[in-house]
C-alpha cells in the first residue's frame, strides 16, 4: 500500500485531473489515468518532498476556502474602483512586514498563492531566518489592523491544517 | 440560460478590462502588479463559470473540465508575480534605492 500508494490524495486528484481532461469515465480512461496516478505518486516520493504530513483537517480547510474566495471577490472590487479613479482619496501604497507564526513549507505556499490571489495584495519577500514575510498591499489604511485579521483569519486555520 | 452566461463572461471581461486599466493608469512598479491580479482570479472565475454553463446546456451533459483551467491559473500566476516583483527589487536595489528600506533587511536565507 505504502509501496504503491506514498501519496493517496495526490493520487487521487491525478486520477480525477485525468478524468476531466479527457471528459469521460469509460474503462479505458480510468486505466490510464490509473496508471498516470501511481507513476505521480512514486515520482513524488523519489523527489521526497520536505512536507512532511498535512493533518486532515477538511473542515477547516473547507472554512479557509470559502473565506479566500469571499476575499478574492470584495479586494477585485475594491481594486477595480482603484483602477477608475486612481487619484480619488488619500490612499497609500505601501510594504508590510509580519512575522508569521508558521514555519511548514506547505502553509508558506498556501499563503503565498493567497496573497498573489487576492488583488491589492502581492507577496514580495521572505526572510526564512526570522519567519517575516514582506507584502505590499494597494490600499494600506490600518497597519496593525491589517495584520491582526490577517493573523486571525489565515494563519490560525493555516497553522490547524498544516502543524 | 444563455442569458445567464453571457453576463458572466462579459463581467469577467469587464474585471480584465479593469485590471488592465489599473496597469496602465497607476504610477509606481509595485501598485501596477495588482490589479492584473483581477484579470487572473475573479475574471478568469466569471468566464469559466460562463462556458461551463453555456455548454452544458449546449451539450446537455455537465461540462466541467474548466475547472482545471480554474485550479492551473490559482496555482501558476503566483510564480510569475514574484519573479517579476524580486526582479523589480533586485533592480531598485542595484540602482541604489531600497524600497523596503522600512522593511527588516536580512538577505541569507531568502527566497
Amino acid at each position: 500500500m505504502k509501496r504503491w500508494l506514498p501519496y493517496p490524495t495526490l493520487s487521487l486528484a491525478l486520477l480525477a485531473m485525468w478524468l476531466l481532461l479527457n471528459e469521460s469515465a469509460a474503462p479505458a480512461q480510468l486505466l490510464l489515468g490509473t496508471m498516470l496516478a501511481l507513476a505521480g505518486g512514486r515520482l513524488l516520493a523519489q523527489l521526497q518532498p520536505p512536507l512532511g504530513r498535512a493533518r486532515r483537517r477538511a473542515w477547516a480547510a473547507a472554512v479557509l476556502g470559502w473565506l479566500v474566495l469571499a476575499d478574492i471577490v470584495r479586494s477585485n472590487l475594491a481594486v477595480a474602483r482603484i483602477a477608475f479613479h486612481p487619484g480619488s482619496r488619500g490612499r497609500v501604497a505601501g510594504f508590510l512586514a509580519m512575522a508569521l507564526d508558521v514555519r511548514h513549507p506547505g502553509a508558506l505556499a498556501v499563503l503565498a498563492c493567497i496573497i498573489t490571489a487576492t488583488p491589492g495584495t502581492s507577496w514580495a519577500r521572505y526572510d526564512a531566518a526570522r519567519n517575516v514575510v514582506t507584502i505590499h498591499v494597494l490600499d494600506l489604511i490600518d497597519e496593525q489592523a491589517w495584520i491582526r485579521q490577517f493573523k486571525e483569519r489565515y494563519e490560525q486555520r493555516l497553522k490547524e491544517i498544516f502543524e | 440560460m444563455s442569458w445567464a452566461a453571457g453576463t458572466l463572461i462579459l463581467l469577467g471581461a469587464l474585471l480584465a478590462f479593469s485590471g488592465s486599466l489599473g496597469l496602465a493608469r497607476l504610477k509606481t512598479f509595485y501598485e501596477r502588479v495588482h490589479p492584473p491580479t483581477m484579470g487572473t482570479t475573479l475574471g478568469t472565475g466569471l468566464i469559466l463559470l460562463g462556458s461551463m454553463l453555456h455548454f452544458s446546456a449546449l451539450e446537455a451533459r455537465p461540462v466541467l473540465h474548466e475547472i482545471l483551467i480554474g485550479v492551473f491559473m490559482t496555482l501558476s500566476t503566483p510564480v510569475t508575480y514574484l519573479l517579476l516583483v524580486r526582479a523589480a527589487l533586485h533592480r531598485d536595489r542595484a540602482k541604489g534605492r531600497d524600497p523596503l528600506h522600512g522593511a527588516p533587511e536580512g538577505d541569507q536565507g531568502e527566497r
